[in-house]
């Protein structure tokens, strides 16, 4: 049986006390500016700092502890060889205002990854710019406000997206100043052309879709949602947090997306690092090129340099280049994969995903709502357990805890009641597949108050989530 | 294949699956666009690769390879090896977003950490766990500062990087916000409290400064800004060099609401400008408008202390289109650098390492300022940075110390063109006196040129 380690491990100030102490402030200081104060951070040996830190590790689970499956998360292996080569003074020590001919190097890198990326999704161009995927959609809502407004087209202030997105979609789209229309899935769990027909108008700016969506489900009916969409004059963005289900398979370009966001963080295997640092380029048609961000990176015959001559560009989104020590990372990872092993990656993601559906599915324990066909990522309900036993999609996550696996996304998307969703990866062998799928059969067969009462071998027991808001503690001064 | 262990068994597991070829598993996929291949190479050996990518490292110059002088923001700080160590740890390194607590303790409790850490030194009374970095935290806090007062004007100084106000004006066009800049006093390029004055009236939602500012200069006149933000009902965002309040109030001592700044020094290598780390901070009275994740204490079923996400009604993933910010992936990893590198530090230690930044900013403006052909721009007591104008091309004197492999100050006048031949000098605990000497005599060669 599965043993997390365990420490009451105290905070930092619990560990060395620290107190408020008058200092002497800095002479030179304005008087307005001049600290009086000791700053109240506790002086702590080294040694402890590292046990404190190493102890908290031990309490965390990563991809490297074991299968991740989190759906829409593309928790993949991070090769090792990525992070150390990011790490190397000759990349992590450079300065982004250097002078162009000592970075030669970096622009390398950025100028071959984001051919890379354009040949990988079939885009024109890409900016590396984005910090995550949600400031990607973000970056993809203003170039689609200057595209149309570039054409004096500005009646057009509303955003499409299917019942089945990603939250960040609806809140990037709101954030830009979009009015958001969601239109409800067909029976089949995909767009429903009729209904996206009807809701099309010459007030759409733009429809968001991610495809495969977040059920799993091939959008079959791609090319004729796109000629709708385009029809009216409207641009199709596509959200990547579902690429590594089609990679060398099918390209975002070719089902005709004007706009695309990838997520390095999940399909380019950089690690995730307890939530960050990501990044989510963003990759266009010819049409939308000059309202990119700037700085392009450029090539002449020689050497490389940033262009910053784009008038119609909206400017910046974030600061310098993006994060670069990812970009590094993804650029590492494809040129190791290369094409065969990039779609290698998405073919074995879409057989372990519909090898461990198949098998769920034959258990009779979970119902699989809508299509079965699935790609690198399925969503089963556990509706049939809460009516029998009132065990719940929360209570099953929680149990898997105890057998030493990471819980599958739950409550997501919300048109699937009690909601399991499940993306293994490419990264998990067969036999831990196998082991998964029976820790589901089991925990589906144990008694109510065990699963109920899970997890027991972490930490801590069952969180109450709810009581962080009641009572709200956010600070060491707030206990 | 390398990194994909059922790439062996697939015929096994598809024949366990009653599948014949593995395209029956794409057979959903449009004929007319589905591709047999991408037109790209062959992956390489890890062998190979590490050889290429040597290569590609060595066409460029790092900090080690010569030394730097560049303003702006960025400067290389010495980063501990516990930290490397802490945050190369696989459970933190390759963990998702916390979203299991009980599976996340140890990552939870040292985000709890790092917002009481942020907090303490800001002088807020809460802190989130990391937005994108400085640049975007000054643009969540402009459109929390419309959240909270219903008004549309956000003021800022004139004097800040021309990159985060590109950024600002872009968060800024949803909800429609007007960006209005004061200018700076020409002699001692602090913010122009006559002009703020003019620049704010009933519609202002908050008063953006920085401490010390974009030209290396503090803003002492905080207690009458303060007074001015009072006035007209706004809210104050500050924003810090977080290394310069070892030896600076805490911007919560002169009335701040909301704190932000760019935490990459603490811990976090210069990566070429990213990664980066966004530090976010105000008081508690906000807390339902704040933007990004924040870690709370709670209790187990054994009634014993437990972390977890808190107030994630805020966020997009519960709130979707209503959330107060689209933030999901935020820079977890650098903010556990943060924290491993305070503790490492302890108060004492941030005191005394902002110090030497102090007075290693000291000697060096003074050892320019000295020169020939060159003098300070302004007046105003400054941090680690300063500008200093030189008599002759500014880039040519950059061109030539190159040659040393020395790279100068940040060139000021393609964004400011007021301050033509203007450089923004920086200098850190990095920066030996050698370093120093070596920039001096060389700036005294090549002004003769």
């Amino acid at each position: 049986m599965y043993r997390s380690a365990v420490y009451d491990e105290p905070l930092l100030n619990e560990l060395v006390s620290s107190k408020k102490e008058k200092i002497k402030p800095l002479g030179i200081l304005p008087d307005s500016l001049k600290r009086n104060e000791k700053i109240n951070i506790p002086d702590i040996d080294e040694t402890q700092v590292v046990r404190h830190f190493h102890h908290l590790s031990q309490m965390n689970y990563g991809i490297d502890s074991g299968i991740y499956p989190l759906g829409s998360c593309t928790m993949k292996y991070n090769p090792k060889i990525c992070g150390e080569i990011a790490s190397w003074d000759g990349f992590a020590g450079t300065n982004p205002y250097q002078d162009v001919s000592t970075i030669q190097g970096n622009l390398q890198v950025m100028f071959e990854l984001e051919r890379m990326l354009c040949e990988i999704t079939g885009m024109d161009y890409f900016s590396l710019q984005p910090a995550a995927g949600a400031q990607g959609e973000f970056l993809g809502m203003l170039l689609t406000r200057a595209y149309h407004e570039f054409n004096k087209d500005f009646e057009r202030n509303e955003i499409i997206l299917p019942d089945t997105s990603h939250g960040t979609n609806p809140a990037s789209a709101a954030m830009a100043g979009y009015k958001l229309v969601e239109i409800s899935s067909a029976k089949e769990g995909t767009v429903d052309l009729d209904v996206l027909e009807k809701t099309l108008s010459e007030k759409t700016a733009c429809f968001m879709l991610t495809n495969p969506n977040t059920l799993g489900i091939f959008e079959s009916e791609i090319l004729e949602i796109s000629k709708i969409v385009h029809d009216t004059g409207a641009l199709l963005y596509y959200d990547g947090a579902n690429m590594n289900a089609i990679m060398g398979k099918v390209r975002p370009g070719d089902m005709g997306f004007d706009i695309v966001h990838l997520n390095l963080h999940k399909t380019f295997a950089t690690p995730h690092g307890g939530g960050g640092p990501g990044s989510g380029p963003v990759g266009v048609k010819m049409k939308l090129e000059k309202f990119l961000p700037v700085p392009r990176v450029c090539k002449n015959k020689k050497d490389y340099f940033f262009d910053y001559n784009a008038p119609e560009s909206i400017g910046k989104i974030k600061g310098h280049y993006g994060n670069f020590s990812v970009l590094l990372k993804a650029y590492v990872y494809i040129l190791m994969m290369g094409r065969d092993g990039l779609r290698e990656s998405s073919e074995i993601a879409v057989l372990n995903s519909n090898y461990m559906k198949k098998k769920l599915l034959d258990s009779g324990r979970y119902e699989l709502p809508y299509k079965e066909l699935r790609k690198h990522e399925f969503v089963l309900s556990c509706e049939k357990l809460k009516q029998e036993k009132n065990v719940r999609a929360l209570d099953v996550a929680k149990r898997l805890l105890d057998y030493g696996f990471h819980p599958p996304t739950i409550y997501f998307p919300l048109i699937v009641k009690e909601a399991l969703m499940i993306e293994p990866t490419e990264s998990e062998s067969k036999e831990d597949l196998d082991r998964y799928v029976d820790a589901l059969i089991k925990i589906s067969d144990e008694k109510p108050e065990i699963v109920k009462n899970a997890p027991g071998n972490t930490p801590v027991k069952r969180v109450d989530d709810v009581g962080a808001t009641k009572k709200p503690i956010l600070t060491w001064n707030m206990i | 294949m390398k990194f994909i262990p059922n790439s062996a068994i697939k015929d096994t597991m598809l024949k366990e699956m009653g599948i014949n070829d593995i395209e029956e598993l794409f057979s959903d996929i449009p004929k007319k666009i589905g591709i047999k291949k991408l037109d790209m190479p062959k992956g390489l050996s890890q062998q190979d690769t590490e050889q290429r990518l040597r290569g590609i490292a060595n066409k460029n110059k790092s900090f080690y390879d010569g030394v730097s002088f560049l303003g702006g923001g960025i400067k290389p700080h010495y980063i501990p090896s516990v930290v490397k160590s802490i945050i190369s740890r696989a459970e933190f390194y390759t963990a998702y977003t916390p979203y299991q607590s009980e599976a996340s303790q140890g990552f939870l409790q040292a985000m709890f950490e790092y917002q009481s850490m942020i907090a303490e030194l800001t002088g807020m009374d809460i802190s989130n766990c990391s937005l994108y970095g400085g640049f975007t935290a000054l643009a969540e806090a402009a459109l929390m500062c419309t959240r909270i007062s219903r008004k549309k004007t956000f003021v800022i100084p004139q004097n800040i990087s021309w990159e985060k106000k590109s950024i600002l004006n872009n968060y800024a066009k949803g909800p429609g916000i007007e960006v209005k800049e004061v200018s700076y006093d020409v002699k001692t390029g602090k913010i122009d409290l006559e002009e703020l004055k003019k620049h704010v009236d009933e519609n202002t939602s908050g008063i953006y400064i920085e401490n010390p500012n974009f030209f290396g200069v503090f803003e002492d006149k905080v207690d009458e800004i303060s007074g001015i933000v009072k006035d007209t009902g706004s809210l104050f965002v500050v924003g810090i060099d977080p290394i310069s309040l070892g030896v600076t109030k805490s911007p919560g001592e002169y009335g701040a609401d909301i704190v932000i700044g760019e935490g990459r020094s603490f811990g976090n290598p210069m990566d070429f400008g990213g990664s980066s780390l966004g530090i976010f901070a105000c008081k508690k009275e906000y807390l339902r408008q704040m933007p990004g994740r924040i870690i709370g204490i709670t209790k187990d079923a054994d009634d014993k202390r437990a972390f977890c996400m808190a107030f994630q009604t805020r966020e997009q993933h519960i709130r979707r289109g209503r959330a107060t910010s689209n933030i999901c992936t935020n820079e977890g990893l650098c903010a556990l650098a943060a924290v491993s590198y305070l503790s490492w530090l302890g108060g004492n230690g941030l005191e005394e390492l902002s110090r030497i930044n102090f007075e290693k900013g000291q000697k060096l403006a003074e050892s320019i300022e000295l020169l020939d052909g060159f003098e300070g721009m302004f007046s105003g007591v400054h941090f680690n940075e300063f500008v200093i104008k030189c008599s002759n091309d500014v880039n040519k004197v950059n061109k030539k110390l190159l040659k040393k492999d020395i790279q100068g100050g940040l060139v000021l006048d393609t964004w400011h063109p007021e301050l033509k031949n203007c450089m923004l000098f920086g200098i850190t605990e990095r920066h030996a006196d050698a370093d120093i000497e070596r920039l001096v005599s060389a700036l005294k060669e090549v002004s003769h040129v």
